[in-house]
């Protein structure tokens, strides 16, 4: 089955870190996204430019309405994303249990739904 | 159960029930472990148990009623997939058919208990948990359940099939976890069985007879965890600490219906037979705790083998006259230790009193700051009044006193408490 774990966390936090910290981080993720290589189970991941580069469209009426900012205001915001196909739910909660993204933030979990 | 119709004929009838009480779960687990799809296996079966209904009195009772309703559930459930054609589920109609024509005849493989791992699945929420047990194991249907768990039968419907959804499209795997997950996972799995036993409990008069019948399901399932995993002590503790219970409801309410503490119960109306099992189950866990020290799962001591062990010890106390308090506060100090549940505390107090008298256990109850659920917990305030009266504090244990009566929902209870009021007055 597939997932995608979506990644989310507060995005100021980012910017409030040494670059030191911000590298130490930012290898955090570079090592979990390898094995997940590794074990065969990646199909496709990003991270998201932070929130305040956020974009929402709405038709009212029939007529799109272009907004800026976050389709919601939130503590933690998306970040980023990992695809991932395994056998099972609990495949997926273990990745996501080792996803750098625990320590400081959450990993919400949810199956693709297959057309 | 709640299967089958009452005009079922005689004979075909008693065998659906005997089917369907030792087979239910087994056939849902069975049809339901590689689609995921329990809401769907539910369905199909419960469209075989009604061709059984219309068959069996015609064509006589089949030799092997159980593979008689898989072969045909599955076909049903094949019929639901052409018909459905779900676009979500991968409707793969030849693989479930080169299932349903392999192993006729042969035993069916008991896949229960994972059904029971994924019912107690992480992912699904807590509440649900020992509903939805009592549904996909034992067959009873959302009406009975509700009715159980005092909620209205559209709102557990409801949760119950979203339950069953999540466990389809989150993918929860109908699996026996790995060992090194084992414990977490099980001790899931042993809280909803005793949720449902303490759900059927809470009518300790057994005018209820959908929460009466509570505590025999919540046995069953506890039987066939230590069936099907014979070396987990903690299932084993808890299955004793429900027999321990069990053994004594009859001498929980005299003839009037009013409440005995168990130091007045009349030892005649316990259960001897279910008191020697719990205590042969709560030895064998204890040489399991023994062999297996040092290896992962095994050799903990938990929560059921504890307070089995104390149900164990208010029965020698009863049955030899002998008081072995210095153990009994023992357990109730591991027990705390591990669950720092104030309401052990209320118990362990009563301990400290019989051995340093009514002032230490006094000074040994919680302090309500710490829980503000101790401040409607009418146990703490019986117990309270009881030690009060004992150190001589009337007082004050008439005070304490009308709180527990006040907050007693048991009727039999509060007639309890209002007698000793007398007794306190005097």
């Amino acid at each position: 089955m597939q997932y995608m774990l979506m990644v989310y966390g507060d995005e100021s936090g980012w910017t409030k870190m040494t670059p030191a910290e911000q590298q130490q981080g930012a290898a955090a993720y570079m090592a979990y996204t390898e094995a997940l290589k590794a074990a065969g189970v990646l199909q496709g991941s990003n991270r998201l430019r932070p929130t305040g580069t956020a974009t929402t469209v709405r038709a009212t009426d029939g007529k799109a309405q272009v907004l800026d900012g976050p389709y919601a205001d939130t503590k933690e915001q998306l970040g980023g994303y990992y695809l991932i196909d395994v056998a099972d739910l609990d495949a997926a909660l273990s990745w996501a249990s080792r996803c750098p993204a625990v320590g400081h933030g959450a990993v919400e979990v949810r199956a693709i739904w297959s057309m | 159960m709640n299967l089958l119709p009452e005009q079922m004929p005689g004979q075909a009838r008693d065998m659906a029930d005997a089917v369907a009480r030792r087979s239910y779960g087994k056939l849902v687990a069975f049809l339901a472990a590689r689609t995921q799809d329990v809401a769907a296996a539910e369905d199909a079966l419960s469209e075989a148990f009604a061709a059984a209904l219309a068959d069996w009195p015609k064509t006589g009772c089949p030799a092997n009623p159980e593979a008689w309703l898989l072969t045909v559930a599955r076909r049903k459930s094949i019929d639901a997939l052409r018909r459905n054609q779900k676009i979500d589920a991968e409707a793969d109609l030849s693989n479930v058919a080169a299932e349903s024509e392999a192993g006729a005849g042969e035993e069916i493989p008991d896949r229960r208990l994972a059904l029971l791992f994924a019912c107690a699945h992480p992912a699904i929420d807590a509440s649900i948990r020992a509903p939805l047990m009592l549904q996909t194991i034992l067959g009873l249907d959302a009406q009975a359940i509700a009715c159980a768990f005092l909620t209205s039968q559209a709102a557990m419907g409801k949760r119950l099939v979203r339950a069953k959804e999540k466990i389809r499209q989150a993918g929860i795997p109908l699996r026996v976890p790995e060992r090194e997950d084992m414990p977490g996972r099980l001790d899931a799995v042993l809280e909803a069985i005793y949720a449902a036993f303490a759900e059927g409990w809470s009518d300790p008069a057994g005018t209820d007879a959908a929460r009466r019948d509570l505590t025999g399901e919540a046995l069953f399932l506890a039987r066939l965890v230590t069936e099907l995993l014979p070396d987990e002590p903690e299932a084993l503790g808890l299955m004793a600490l429900l027999l321990h219970s069990e053994a004594r409801r009859a001498a929980r309410r005299n003839a009037q219906g009013d409440y005995v503490p168990l130091a007045q119960q009349s030892r005649e109306l316990w259960d001897g037979q279910m008191i020697e099992e719990a205590e042969a189950l709560l030895l064998r866990a204890s040489a399991l705790g023994r062999i297996g020290m040092g290896r992962i799962g095994m050799g903990r001591i938990g929560r059921y083998q504890l307070e089995a062990a104390i149900q164990s010890a208010h029965v020698e106390r009863r049955r030899t006259g002998q008081a072995n308090w210095a153990a009994s506060l023992a357990l109730y100090d591991a027990l705390i230790a591990m669950t720092g549940s104030p309401v052990v505390a209320v118990n362990r107090a009563l301990v400290v009193a019989e051995t340093d008298g009514a002032g230490a256990g006094l000074a040994a109850m919680p302090q309500m700051e710490g829980d503000a659920r101790l401040a409607e917990y009418q146990p703490y305030w019986a117990a309270r009044a009881e030690l009060l009266a004992r150190a001589g504090r009337r007082q004050e244990a008439r005070q304490a006193l009308e709180i527990a009566i006040g907050l007693a929902g048991d009727p039999a209870v509060r007639r309890f408490l209002e007698a000793r009021r007398v007794e306190f007055s005097d």
